[in-house]
């Protein structure tokens, strides 16, 4: 692996860490709350909906025999 | 302090204090087998690194618009801590992979006394090992320092706090003069992560546009309420033999994957 390589993996796994899906939902979860709040409407409940859910999918997943 | 810094001094301190007995099981590998004026070097160096990582990486994160500020670290703590949170209860339930500060100790003393003729000046290897150690763990900490005290514009009170723990810990060391295998680690774990992913939705959330009700007050609501969904889903995982509960458990294991990975 080359140094630059390296390091961006290592920014990942630092980051990201295990579960990708996490990191993807909780930016998706931002950007949604985001498109509400300009709508107007009020946008607080998205992002602690979205972490319950993205928490209980990722331990889930985890627990889940694989064999 | 508000409740906020309070909130923020807790996190930084409990997060520290974890990384903090994981280095010392290193450092005191290294230190008692090899040099402990080389791998005390090596410490030394590491504390200066991060030290100025957080110097100037502060100042850079403090001066982005608030908006932007909240939005991206709201964004990363919510990710790291719910990352945090996850391996705890994992961990917890016995399906992660599992380690002590005594076998790390221990596998760290052996492959340091196979490293050759420890020599009679400067020790490379003890300083090296000592250096990396305290720099990868310490990483994680400056990490929390840079976002949870540069998005209330407080990174000193935050590096205060992660001094302050290195201290308990160091003291701790030299009174047991071994690893500290009796630091409810995974415990510690388990509320940082609470900690951070209730920040970081606060924040997140915030940066986005939304308003919570109640202003800040609306912490006092998150943080009980992502502590309880966390132990719901602790409970709600089918434990293995050699589980504890969160509230209970000890060391945590290494970061060598969950139990899918394992059996793949």
């Amino acid at each position: 692996m080359t140094q630059p390589s390296a390091l961006l993996a290592g920014v990942w796994e630092f980051i990201v860490g295990d579960d990708w899906r996490i990191a993807v939902g909780v930016v998706l979860a931002l950007a949604l709350t985001a498109l509400v709040a300009v709508a107007g409407i009020s946008a607080w409940w998205v992002v602690p909906l979205a972490v319950v859910g993205l928490l209980a999918l990722s331990i889930r997943r985890a627990a889940r025999p694989t064999d | 302090m508000s409740g906020a810094e309070i909130g923020l001094a807790l996190a930084v301190f409990l997060a520290c204090m974890v990384e903090a007995v994981e280095a010392l099981t290193i450092v005191l590998a290294v230190g008692t087998t090899r040099s402990w004026s080389s791998a005390m070097g090596g410490v030394g160096a590491a504390t200066l690194a991060l030290a100025v990582i957080v110097a100037a990486l502060g100042p850079a994160l403090t001066s982005l618009p608030i908006d932007l500020l909240r939005l991206l670290i709201g964004g990363l703590l919510l990710i790291f801590g719910l990352q945090w949170l996850r391996k705890a209860i994992l961990r917890s339930a016995g399906l992660k992979a599992k380690h002590d500060e005594i076998q790390v100790y221990e596998v760290q003393a052996a492959a340091a006394r196979a490293a050759g003729a420890k020599p009679s000046g400067f020790d490379g290897y003890a300083f090296t090992i000592a250096f990396k150690g305290v720099l990868l763990e310490g990483l994680e900490v400056a990490f929390i320092v840079l976002t949870f005290g540069a998005n209330q514009h407080r990174v000193a009170l935050a590096a205060a706090a992660a001094g302050f723990a290195v201290l308990v810990v160091v003291a701790a060391g030299v009174a047991a003069r071994a690893p500290l295998a009796r630091v409810p680690e995974n415990t510690m774990k388990f509320a940082v992560g609470v900690m951070l992913s209730s920040f970081g939705m606060f924040w997140g959330a915030e940066g986005a546009g939304a308003t919570w009700p109640g202003g800040d007050g609306a912490l006092l609501a998150i943080i009980p309420g992502m502590l309880i969904v966390a132990i719901a889903l602790s409970k709600t995982v089918p434990h293995t033999s050699d589980s504890t509960p969160p509230a209970h458990s000890g060391s945590p294991p290494a970061d060598t994957g969950d139990r899918a990975r394992v059996r793949a």
